[in-house]
């Protein structure tokens, strides 16, 4: 199994509300397969997927991803798993805005020592951004910096790419083009996809479908 | 809505209270060095005008000799054709214990002087002996053990360091026999009398409003003032910064209000008398941080102007009204000054967009070139004023400019490097190390320039002082080549000397001088014999090739640089020393720390103008460690009051103390700016704070810990100082240049070789790092303890 989610509970100490975020909540994911996590707005979505990114830390229950337990993992272990097992996409896109879209695309696999640049070259291909290789994030429109986004992403060669609303900041066209690169480069690269959306249309691309609500699965 | 429209603005510091801090320590910082240097200055020039009415100098044209002094007999032309005249004789009489400065005067013609109205000064004055000597108490302790002389009288209404007496005892004192200084006009309208023009050709009328101190007084003080203006120059980069972030951050609110009703003038208005109050505020902070540290610096100063230029600064810092308002004036100005960039900026960009800071790294390319260009004009208009003119104050010009020009410099410069340093980057993460440093730069620039002015300014300032302390030391050994130096009280003793030292074997050369005045310049001619002391030790700076020749067969004289460069003399041109005594200069030679003109002539010849020239003073050559048992035996075998005689290692020690001393303030001024610069790092790192999470979290979230990038934000600050220092050195040395080559001579009259203290540059790295690291401690300890929580919230939809 490739990712799995034990009984995983979270409560945010600084929240005024007393109920937890999550509760109890399992799932599992087989690699080289895709599940769409939905729920409505605060359901606890991006918490969970933050979780599974080692991004925070859980109260209890377990996240294992490809064998190893985040449980107990120092600071640097899971900053590594970062680096190169599990990569992410954000609604907000998140490019460095420092370094152009060429510097961006190849920051995270260039981090994670995984540099292969065939491998980038071919996904600035596929994603149409050849020509935009020496702008700044900021002299590109928004479906461009997505796209950026997933090919800094998938450039790593993660084992698993998760992807919070990585299209709720788009319009329709925009978004129906990126979601559609989005699975063609998936199947191409292999890596797993745990993908958050609000959207069923979406979620329908995607091989299963789960439903957040209040914090815990349906 | 007034009210609570200015609450809502105000509301933005108590929400960023650190950078409010900033503001008003940046602020009340600028005013108070400021403001300090202006106390110094204002009472130096209150002592001044005190000692000039307590001498009766005040308000009164005086006559001075085009060269040499005025002979008794031109002042008694004068009086017959009914000009009411003082006569004075003034020089500097030196004592075992320093020089005092002996004024001779007509107690019965001299204009009222509080020192001589004084009650029982008065009566002293007129009704009994006028041979009498009137000083100071302070001053009392230079005279001691001085045999011979007149009844003391203390009095407090004269300046210390100054000995009034009867013009008569005065010219036995100072062997000017027949000779004035100066003659004090007593009377402004001349109607009826022959011109004086006419009655006295080569007598110079200087009017009353003249200067009343000298050259190198007036001199420091403007060094002073140029420090004093720097210093506040650097701390209002931290205003900037900090005003344009306040009005940039509130962006928001500001359209919030104008949705609401409110014109813009009206939020101009509003926003105005925030700062003003800020201004007042700060000012007042200011102000009395200024005082403190004007009272803290005054004895320093005092001992300065007392010990190498010779004026006396006395009494307690005042605190007068004018002070206050030209400090609290200073820093409405400065915060005008600075603030009018960002209400500039305000007015033209659309109040409706945000911009965001992505875009202000972006067009802050175009700003940079135009900052570049100007910085270039000042540096070239700096040099230009430099060619085209010349003076103290042009000098000043070429210094403003050089600074200010290479800190507008600094922003392309630094934007440059770092996109090399980018681009040679083999990490990933350096590469994005680098990027981001040149994306913040718009932020750190102005401290970035403060960083550099201030290191520049230690570097220049250090340089001159150094290369002046070395070239000092050096001179003092050439000059002061006897071991011991010996003086006694009369002819007498002088012989039984010359025999006592005869019997021992040990060499001793008379030392004998006179002083005279030329072109109202003090001067000291001094006789010497030929020896291979003068010929193998003397510093000669220029010379003719037949030098001691020349000197020693009686025709020529060797100069010190300043009276070379004030009359501009050198080697061939002719010297009047007085209407009959006339020298070819062979030679000029370095006397540094020497407010005075000097003359070297052989001794027959100074003999020969001036008959009666003392002969009490002698060095002694000899083995170093023979010395003191030498200086034991003297002691022994002559009575103290007849003999003083002193070991030059003594007095090298004591002159070196004098010269660190006068060093002190402008040490001390350095190192504040340094500090102001150090903290202009710090406002700016955490004013950006909050537009820095945004940066770092993504990076973050690609598997960078965030003790990483704590320790990432702590050598970028490092990497930033390290280069402000690199950049800063060759800025600093040619600041030393400009100080020691023109500066220098226009305010000390000589010019000083250059040496490089490579130690002190590191030593001010290791400041520059030291203020680098306290500066992003801060703001790197926050980061490595961040919760991931406030990472997370970057990402956050409902931004
Ligand atoms: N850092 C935080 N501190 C406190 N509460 C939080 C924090 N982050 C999210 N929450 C709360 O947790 C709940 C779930 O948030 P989130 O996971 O962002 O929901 P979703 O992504 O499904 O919209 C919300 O009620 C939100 O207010
Ligand atoms: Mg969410």
């Amino acid at each position: 199994m490739l990712l799995s989610v034990r009984s995983v509970s979270k409560r945010y100490s600084d929240s005024p509300e007393t109920r937890a975020v999550l509760c109890d909540v399992s799932v599992e994911l087989k690699a080289g397969t895709s599940v769409a996590l939905t729920g409505e707005s605060g359901s606890g979505k991006s918490t969970l997927l933050n979780l599974i990114a080692a991004l925070d830390h859980y109260d209890s229950g377990d996240i294992s991803i490809d064998g190893t337990s985040l449980t107990g993992l120092s600071d640097k272990a899971r900053s590594m798993m970062r680096r190169t097992e599990v990569a992410l996409v954000f609604q907000q896109f998140n490019l460095i805005p420092s370094l152009t879209v060429e510097q961006n695309l190849s920051l995270h696999a260039r981090l994670g020592g995984r540099l292969d640049l065939e491998w980038i070259s071919t996904l600035t291909q596929r994603l149409g951004l050849s020509d935009l290789v020496d702008r700044y994030p900021e002299q590109i429109s928004g479906g461009q910096q997505q796209r950026v986004a997933i090919g800094r992403a998938l450039a790593v060669r993660p084992k698993l790419l998760l992807a919070d609303e990585p299209t709720g900041n788009l319009d329709e066209t925009t978004s129906s083009e990126v979601m559609k690169l989005l699975m063609e480069l998936i199947q191409t690269s292999g890596a797993s996809l745990f993908l958050v959306t609000h959207s069923s249309r979406i979620a329908s691309q995607l091989e299963r479908q789960i439903h957040l609500s209040e914090g815990s699965l349906q | 809505m007034k009210r609570a429209t200015f609450g809502a603005l105000i509301s933005h510091w108590q929400k960023h209270p650190l950078q409010l801090l900033a503001l008003v320590v940046g602020l009340a910082i600028a005013t108070a060095l400021w403001s300090a240097v202006q106390a110094i200055n204002s009472e130096a020039r209150a002592s001044y005008a005190r000692a000039s009415a307590q001498l009766g100098f005040s308000g009164l044209d005086v006559l001075i000799p085009e060269n040499g002094t005025i002979p008794v007999t031109s002042y008694v032309n004068l009086r017959r054709a009914g000009w009411k005249l003082a006569p004075v004789i003034e020089g500097r009489w030196r004592l075992p214990k320093g020089s005092v400065r002996l004024i001779g005067i007509d107690p019965l013609s001299h204009p009222s002087a509080s020192a001589l109205t004084d009650a029982t000064t008065f009566k002293l004055v007129n009704l009994t002996s006028p041979l009498q000597i009137f000083l100071h108490p302070n001053t009392k302790e230079k005279l001691d053990g001085i045999p011979d002389l007149p009844p003391i009288t203390l009095t407090d209404s004269l300046p210390t360091g100054v000995v009034l007496t009867d013009i008569s005892i005065a010219e036995q004192l100072l062997t000017h026999h027949g000779q004035l200084s100066r003659l004090i006009v007593l009377q402004n309208k001349s109607i009826g009398l022959t011109p004086l023009a006419v009655l006295a050709p080569n007598l110079i009328l200087q009017s009353a409003n003249g200067s009343q101190t000298g050259r190198l007084a007036d001199s420091f003080h403007l060094n002073l003032t140029a420090f004093g203006f720097l210093s506040f120059a650097v701390g209002l980069f931290i205003v900037q910064g900090t005003v344009g972030l306040g009005i940039e951050q509130r962006r928001n609110l500001f359209r919030t209000l104008r949705a609401m009703g409110l014109s813009l003038n009206q939020l101009v208005v509003l926003l105005l008398s925030e700062l003003v109050l800020v201004a007042l505020t700060a000012g007042g902070i200011g102000l009395i941080l200024g005082y403190l540290l004007a009272g803290a610096l005054l004895p320093d100063v005092s001992s300065t102007l007392n010990g190498i230029y010779g004026e006396s600064v006395e009494g307690e810092l005042a605190l007068r009204p004018s002070w206050v308002l030209s400090g609290l004036g200073m820093a409405l100005f400065g915060t005008a000054l600075a603030s009018g960039h960002a209400f500039a900026s305000f007015y033209k960009m659309p109040i409706l967009t945000i911009p965001g800071f992505q875009s202000r790294a972006h067009t802050a390319g175009t700003g940079y070139k135009m900052m570049a260009i100007t910085g270039s004009g000042l540096i070239v208009t700096g040099g230009i004023a430099m060619v085209l003119f010349d003076g103290l104050l042009v000098g000043f010009a070429l210094l403003a400019g050089l600074m200010l020009g290479s800190a507008l410099l600094l922003p392309l410069l630094l934007s440059k490097i770092l996109t090399i340093a980018e681009k040679a980057a083999s990490g990933a993460l350096s590469e994005w190390v680098w990027a981001d440093m040149r994306a913040q730069l718009p932020g750190v620039s102005l401290a970035m320039m403060a960083l550099m002015l201030a290191l520049a300014t230690n570097i220049g300032v250090g340089t001159m002082v150094s290369s002046f302390r070395l070239t000092f030391l050096g001179w003092m050994n050439q000059r002061f080549s006897s071991e011991i130096y010996v003086s006694v009280n009369n002819d007498e003793q002088a012989s039984e000397l010359v025999n006592w030292l005869d019997s021992r074997g040990v060499t001793s050369l008379p030392i004998r001088w006179a002083e005279i005045s030329s072109m109202g310049i003090p001067i000291r001619v001094y006789g010497a014999m030929d020896h291979s002391r003068y010929r193998k030790n003397w510093p000669v700076l220029q010379a003719v090739e037949t030098l001691w020749d020349d000197v020693f067969i009686g025709s020529g004289a060797l100069i010190n640089e300043q009276l070379a460069r004030r009359l501009n003399l050198w080697p061939g041109d002719e010297l009047a020393l007085s209407t009959d005594w006339k020298v070819t200069v062979s030679g000029v030679y370095s006397d540094y720390g020497n407010p005075h003109g000097q003359v070297l002539v052989s001794l027959s010849n100074l003999l020969h103008n001036v008959p009666d020239v003392p002969n009490r003073q002698f060095g002694l050559k000899l083995p170093l460690k023979e010395v003191p048992a030498l200086m034991k035996e003297l002691q022994e075998d002559f009575d103290s009051r007849d003999i003083l005689a002193i070991d030059t290692t003594d007095i090298k020690a004591r002159s070196l103390a004098v010269f660190d001393r006068t060093f002190i303030v402008t040490g001390a001024l350095n190192l504040l700016t340094l500090g102001v610069a150090g903290f202009a790092i710090l406002t700016s790192l955490l004013t950006l704070w909050n537009i820095r999470l945004p940066q770092l979290a993504p990076i973050w979230a690609l598997g960078v810990t965030r003790r990483q990038l704590a320790w990432l934000e702590l050598l970028r600050s490092l990497a930033l100082a390290t280069l402000a220092a690199v950049l800063a050195l060759p800025l600093g040395l040619l600041l030393a240049w400009v100080l020691l080559s023109i500066i220098n001579v226009e305010a000390f009259g000589w010019k000083l070789p250059m040496f490089l203290f490579p130690m002190d540059w590191l030593r001010l790295l290791g400041l520059a790092w030291i203020a680098a690291i306290i500066a992003a401690a801060f703001p790197a300890f926050k980061l490595a303890r961040i919760k991931p929580s406030e990472l997370l919230e970057v990402f956050a939809h409902e931004r």
